[in-house]
């Protein structure tokens, strides 16, 4: 323990250390708030569930965090349900037991100094047989009152205001959500800020019948890390990146490490054949294309990422570290403490794991920490490559999909520069510290 | 032939197999070793002395030639057992050993209480905590400190480093124990302590002990009978008292010549010329080159004689030998 507490005083005369060790536990912190805030499949059904889980969401929507750059106040979604909501008014007319009217009113301020992204009405419907119908009418704050559409209402009805040509017509060509929100007579659309109403009029021919509708009216931004064309929020692939990668690269890392080391270990000290057959294996495998294999893998078996974690922890099993192990073993199977443990009947195996392989877990720990980003690396390539794992959102998976979506021909950076600075601040991490025990760890640099 | 002696080794041989040719480290020794008794092994670097001691333990190199010979002990041929059981059943259980350059031969990640500790918890698969009890008890036998069995042995003097490897060497209560010069790298204070701490150990424990040096002074202090080598065999082996008093080869006379004299105008004397190399050596008896007394036999291997209870392997005893023989014949 006290030895443990020495390196710590020791990774604190390093700044860079420093630095890498807060990011890495700013990473961890990541990826425990993640695990602990979204579970598992919570984080499934908001990556996967449809689009009811992201309906409310606007398409390409970039971070929050945008407003702070811009001189314009940006619009952000604004979400007016009629059921049990205190901000719609909603009026019944006549006797509910023949047929009545039902007026839904919604009211809402808007001042922002862009159009939203899109406006959506969703309808539900309670009937037994005859379709409600509905007229929307949208107030503008100067006393427009423009017709928005008439429709008999399903079950369930979408309409998409942005998508009537009628109604952009009548805007006077402008789409829905310029249209409606434009000052009348500005030469270049601009917004007019006020208090906005939407009146829902329903005709309900039945009794028993109800009509529901939510207004929804997609912002230019949304949530911390903004949306993709699916309309998900990529915060849920932001936090959940995190576990994924940290656990891919630290499994992948320890368990290739320690076994390789275990084996390199094994050669050297029954020499002869066993030596002989693990130096070949090897360089057989060092030959071996680790990219194609894991493309392979991939594409032809499965993409679940611990299938690919455990190949790769196969693969570089035989790496070349075997060789740089050797050297090291080598020279320390002939110290004379290794030939003492023979003398007082250490077993083989007392000799490795007691007398040869402490004394290179020194020189292993930096590598352990430096081969980390490495592994996290090569799944965001398995990953760009579009072999990433198809269930879990993976900081590699986001960049594949801003990249075949075009996000940065359309001006999306955000979305493939988060996972971007994601990736970066944890291979930074874990490479200044891994230098940092590396001086520690190798008495030869100490002082550099 | 009724065999009541601890040890005893018959024609050992162990050539090691180099590019340059074969090794022939060990040629043919014989010795025999009592209960309770302390033979030292004298001889210069490279004549063969660890060589032997690594041959009586089978701590092998790779590049092993011939390792033939027996050795008993308790009258049971080790030789014949194979490694697994020559690991479990003898190392350390019958001989234990401090190994050449000791105070290098420890862990350096372990702390050496617990090191001292390994022979026993592997041998008799006993606990640590009991283990370290034992390690007590032989650390206050050695003179180490009690609160040094936390220690890592880079944190140890080298006096320390050496009463803990022996230390080691103690802890199973082996019948035998080899110390390849225990005292070589240290300074005379230490030397002296060191020997002291052999010769109390010795008293208490009864142990037998076989001692390699080329430091005749402090080897006569604990010496029952004393052999010398020479180019990988025995040439000599007798009792202390008379080895020191007496040495009959004419090499152990030499050696003993060139032992420092405190107020003696003798000045210290060195053997002529170079050891023979052990990848060739002269097929008579390898110290004839340099040799004062060399005659024509000396062209053909002298056996070990029998001269009057002391054994040398030189032709100028063969007389003593031949009249000692024909008074047993006569008597």
């Amino acid at each position: 323990m006290s030895s443990f507490k020495r390196t710590l005083q020791q990774i604190a005369r390093y700044p860079s250390a420093v630095g890498g060790t807060i990011v890495i536990l700013l990473v961890i912190g990541i990826a425990f708030y993640a695990m602990i805030t979204i579970p598992y499949s919570e984080a499934i059904r908001l990556w996967r569930g449809g689009e009811e889980v992201w309906g409310e969401y606007p398409k390409n929507a970039h971070p929050t965090y945008t407003d702070w750059f811009t001189k314009e106040k940006l619009p952000r979604s604004i979400v007016i349900n009629s059921v049990d909501n205190p901000a719609v008014v909603k009026t019944a007319v006549g006797d509910p037991e023949v047929a009545s009217r039902q007026i839904i009113t919604y009211t809402f301020d808007y001042a922002y100094d862009g159009f939203p992204k899109e406006i959506v009405i969703f309808m539900t419907a309670l009937f037994p047989e005859k379709r409600p119908h509905a007229s929307i009418l949208w107030i503008t704050p100067d006393g427009r009152e423009i017709r928005m559409g008439d429709m008999s209402v399903r079950t369930s009805e979408t309409f998409r205001p942005g998508q009537d040509a009628r109604l952009q017509r009548r805007l006077g060509g402008l789409s829905a959500e310029v249209g409606l929100f434009a000052q009348p007579d500005a030469e270049t659309p601009t917004p007019l800020k006020g208090t906005y109403q939407m009146v829902v009029d329903v005709d309900l021919f039945e009794p028993n019948s109800n009509v529901e509708a939510k207004l929804v009216i997609h912002g230019q931004i949304h949530g911390l890390a903004g949306t993709d064309h699916l309309r998900r929020d990529l915060m849920v692939a932001l936090l959940w990146g995190a576990p994924v990668a940290l656990a891919f690269g630290l499994l992948a890392a320890m368990g290739s490490t320690i076994t390789t080391m275990i084996i390199a270990a094994t050669g050297v000290w029954f020499g002869g054949w066993v030596d002989g057959a693990i130096q070949r294996i090897t360089e057989v495998n060092m030959i071996l294309p680790f990219l194609p294999i894991l493309i392979m893998i991939g594409t032809l078996y499965t993409r679940s990422i611990w299938v690919i974690l455990s190949i790769v922890i196969l693969l570089s099993i035989f790496g070349s570290a075997i060789k740089t192990y050797r050297a090291v073993f080598l020279q320390v199977k002939e110290a004379p403490y290794i030939e003492a443990a023979r003398a007082y009947g250490a077993s083989n195996t007392r000799i490795i794991f007691q007398y040869m392989i402490p004394r290179i877990i020194p020189m292993l720990i930096p590598q352990l920490v430096v081969s980390i980003p490495t592994y996290v690396f090569l799944e965001a390539s398995l990953a760009l490559l579009g072999l990433g794992d198809p269930v879990l959102p993976t900081w590699g998976k986001l960049i594949n999909e801003a990249r075949s979506n075009g996000a940065l021909f359309q001006g999306y950076y955000y979305w493939m520069l988060e996972p971007f600075v994601m990736l970066m601040l944890t291979g930074l991490g874990f490479a200044t510290l891994g230098f940092a025990l590396d001086r520690i760890f190798n008495p030869r640099l100490r002082g550099l | 032939m009724t065999d009541r002696s601890l040890l005893r080794v018959q024609d050992l041989v162990l050539h090691f197999r180099t590019l340059a040719g074969t090794v022939q480290a060990v040629d043919g020794v014989s010795l025999s070793l009592q209960r309770g008794e302390a033979m030292v092994i004298l001889g210069e670097s490279g004549c063969g002395k660890t060589s032997l001691a690594k041959a009586i333990l089978r701590l092998l190199p790779r590049n092993v030639e011939t390792y033939t010979g027996s050795v008993y002990i308790n009258g049971t041929d080790v030789m014949r057992l194979d490694d697994e059981d020559f690991r479990r059943q003898v190392r350390w259980i019958k001989i234990s050993m401090v190994p050449q350059a000791a105070m290098n031969s420890l862990n350096p990640v372990l702390r050496v209480g617990d090191q001292v500790a390994e022979p026993m918890i592997t041998h008799f698969g006993v606990s640590k905590s009991a283990a370290l009890t034992q390690v007590n008890r032989m650390f206050e036998h050695v003179g180490v400190p009690l609160d040094f069995v936390k220690r890592y042995a880079f944190e140890l003097s080298g006096g320390m480093r050496q009463r803990v490897a022996i230390a080691m060497s103690l802890v199973t209560s082996p019948d035998l124990i080899l110390l390849d010069e225990p005292t070589s790298a240290l300074d005379v204070l230490t030397q002296a302590n060191i020997m002291n701490v052999l010769k109390r150990v010795k008293q208490d424990m009864d142990s037998s002990f076989i001692l390699i040096t080329h430091d005749i002074a402090t080897s006569s202090e604990l010496a029952d009978r004393v052999a010398v080598m020479y180019a990988g065999q025995i040439v000599e082996v007798d009792s202390a008292e008379r080895f020191f008093a007496e040495p009959l080869h004419p090499y152990s006379q030499k050696l003993m010549a060139s032992v420092p004299r405190l107020r003696a105008d003798q000045e210290p004397e060195f053997i002529v010329g170079q050891p023979p190399s052990l990848l060739n050596p002269p097929t008579g008896c390898r110290f004839a080159e340099r040799c004062l007394f060399r005659f024509e036999k000396c062209d053909q291997e002298p056996p070990l004689f029998d001269a009057e209870g002391r054994l040398v392997k030189c032709w100028l005893f063969e007389q003593v030998h031949e009249r000692a023989l024909s008074r047993e014949a006569g008597a």
